[in-house]
């Protein structure tokens, strides 16, 4: 069964936009090499014909009607926002300096 | 402690109709109650003191005016999990992410309950985002067992089921997506009960794992279960995947059930769920179950489940797949903490360092694992082989329902584990959801009730139905929850040792 290395951890944790600590990277190697091996038994199924389950209610395209119903006001989406700036959100510069 | 916070949620509510007492006086006598004792037991992260009196103030009013009450629970005190949003006052999942956060809409779970004039004293603590069995993965400190203040009261409703099981609450909201109302009812002597997926709205509730999350009732008796099931349950057109059926009968069933009367019903053992890894004393309290369900004259089969064995590993890949998706909305733009935000770092890394801060390890693992299990060239062999499973797992329950009413197992191996136990072994953590995953994955319905003590321990009864036959499971647990109280001197939640008080 493959394992997951800690360089694998490492590249995963960025991938998800996680700043880990190298005292998590070790921590979480070793626990997720663990928890890899032990869900991989699904893998006895993996060449069987059988139709994959997303859900398990059967629901496919669920409308709703075509009615305007009020939504949230500018005040209240950004209540709860870390910072704002005339009545939007302020976010940090989102293209690196070299760009 | 007074009498009115021993009283169950439906005897409760018949006093407020009958004007013995008022709303009023019930909700203050169980902000006493918290108040004295949650120091100790930690179920609640935020008390909504003065909304909760001017509730029950309204419950008062209402009846004073000779209007009808609004619902059979109106006047009767409830624990919110901190999953579900309420404006107001904060949700915080648990998490450091959400610490304060105070969402702008209310869900319809908690809409609905605040319609039928239930009375929402606060919040209840839970593992962080709902990801774990032990409740000590909250970002504010574990919840502890009333049975014994070592010991974990479950996960992730371990804010709520505690808060039952400490008599600070007649009624509360859990939420379940492997097992977190079910395994805390277990390991705390109370009723816990995971509606059929899609019965019970999801709007308002912060998702882990969209396909497996359903809300459900928690309460210390059956009855007031089925009560709470009946306020909460029905089609909402603001959750696409909410079904639209009539909610099932479960109140006349639990009533039915009450007579103690299963003659032709025939009840399936699962074979699956046994053996190694159950501890002695679980094993045996379920074996004197499955014997009082025979007396009370039900029909008892071997069933096996052979997909079951799967499950659990299923499961951890679903889920945190789920999870690792959906949690990508804590991005620190919009709502929630943001850390190193100083005018010089990107969004992208001001991202990664608040989802740093804001998660606890539990949910970085789920969301590195989430990620791989997604990852190019390993979606198939596992989150693809894990969608295969939950196949053969529904297969499971539709064959097994096509010969039995209802299926029977331990709801969770053990009883409740000491704090600090397993937080360093995750896997061990993971097993105490065993037994009450296949109905998440499946959909269908599963309840827990308390069904003895092993080592002075509560041990819990899961009963599962087929999806859209709740009232099943709630007519055979009534019949046993009567004839249990009746076999073993009244009702289990009894025994819970007192709490000390706070002067």
């Amino acid at each position: 069964m493959p394992s997951i290395s800690r360089d694998e951890v490492a590249h995963l944790a960025r991938l998800a936009r996680l700043a880990v600590t190298e005292a998590e990277l070790d921590l979480f190697a070793g626990q997720l090499d663990q928890i890899v091996a032990a869900v991989a038994q699904v893998g006895q199924v993996a060449d069987q014909d059988i139709p994959p389950t997303s859900h398990s209610v059967p629901l496919t395209n669920v409308f709703r009607a075509d009615v305007v119903r009020p939504g949230l006001t500018q005040q209240q989406a950004t209540a709860a926002a870390p910072a704002v700036e005339d009545g939007r959100f302020r976010v940090p510069r989102i293209l690196g300096e070299e760009a | 402690m007074t009498e009115l916070t021993r009283l169950d949620a439906a005897d409760i509510a018949a006093k407020i109709a009958a004007k013995e007492v008022s709303a009023v006086e019930v909700t203050q006598a169980h902000l006493d109650r918290i108040a004295a004792v949650d120091h100790a037991v930690h179920a609640f992260l935020h008390v909504d003191t003065e909304r909760a009196l001017a509730a029950a103030k309204a419950v008062d009013d209402n009846a004073a005016a000779g209007l009808p009450a609004a619902s059979p629970l109106a006047g009767v005190p409830l624990a919110l999990k901190d999953v579900l949003t309420m404006q107001g006052a904060p949700t915080t999942c648990g998490s450091k992410v959400l610490e304060n956060w105070q969402p702008p809409y209310d869900a319809t779970v908690t809409q609905r309950l605040q319609a039928a004039g239930v009375v929402i004293l606060g919040k209840t603590n839970m593992d962080e985002f709902a990801m774990g069995s032990s409740t000590e993965n909250s970002a504010f400190g574990p919840t502890r067992n009333p049975w014994d203040l070592d010991r974990i009261p479950g996960g992730s409703g371990g804010g709520s089921s505690a808060a039952l099981a400490a008599f600070e609450a007649p009624l509360a909201i859990g939420t379940d997506t492997g097992g977190s109302i079910r395994q805390p009812g277990a390991v705390t002597g109370t009723v816990g009960v995971k509606p059929t997926y899609g019965t019970v709205s999801r709007f308002g509730l912060v998702a882990f794992s969209s396909s497996l999350d359903q809300a459900g009732p928690c309460a210390r008796t059956v009855l007031d279960a089925a009560l709470l099931h009946e306020v909460i349950a029905g089609h909402d057109p603001l959750d696409s995947t909410s079904i639209d059926a009539p909610v099932p009968p479960v109140v006349a069933a639990a009533l039915e059930g009450a007579n103690g009367d299963l003659k032709g019903v025939k009840v399936g053992v699962v074979t699956e769920f046994a053996g190694d890894g159950y501890e002695p004393g679980v094993a045996e309290a379920f074996t004197a179950a499955v014997d009082q369900l025979r007396a009370l004259g039900a029909e008892i089969v071997e069933v096996s489940c052979p997909s079951f064995d799967l499950a659990l590993p299923a499961y951890y890949l679903i889920a945190p797949s789920e999870a690792s998706s959906n949690l990508a909305r804590f991005d620190a733009m919009r709502y929630g903490l943001r850390v190193g935000d100083d005018a010089t770092r990107s969004a992208e890394e001001v991202m990664s360092l608040t989802r740093a801060a804001g998660f606890g390890p539990e949910v970085k693992r789920r969301i590195i694992l989430g990620t791989y299990a997604l990852s190019a060239g390993y979606y198939d062999a596992y989150y693809g082989s894990a969608q295969k499973v939950r196949t053969l797992i529904m297969r499971d329950f539709d064959a097994a329902f096509a010969s039995v009413d209802v299926l029977v197992s331990p709801t969770t191996p053990t009883t409740a584990f000491k704090i600090g136990e397993r937080t360093a072994d995750p896997m061990a953590m993971y097993r105490a959801d065993l037994c009450t995953i296949p109905s998440n994955l499946a959909g269908n319905a599963a309840l827990s009730v308390p069904c003895g003590l092993s080592d002075g321990l509560p041990v819990g009864l899961q009963i599962m139905s087929p999806a859209l036959q709740d009232q099943r499971g709630y007519r055979v647990a009534a019949a046993y929850e009567v004839a249990r109280n009746a076999a073993q001197g009244g009702p289990l939640i009894n025994r819970v040792p007192e709490l000390e008080v706070a002067h």
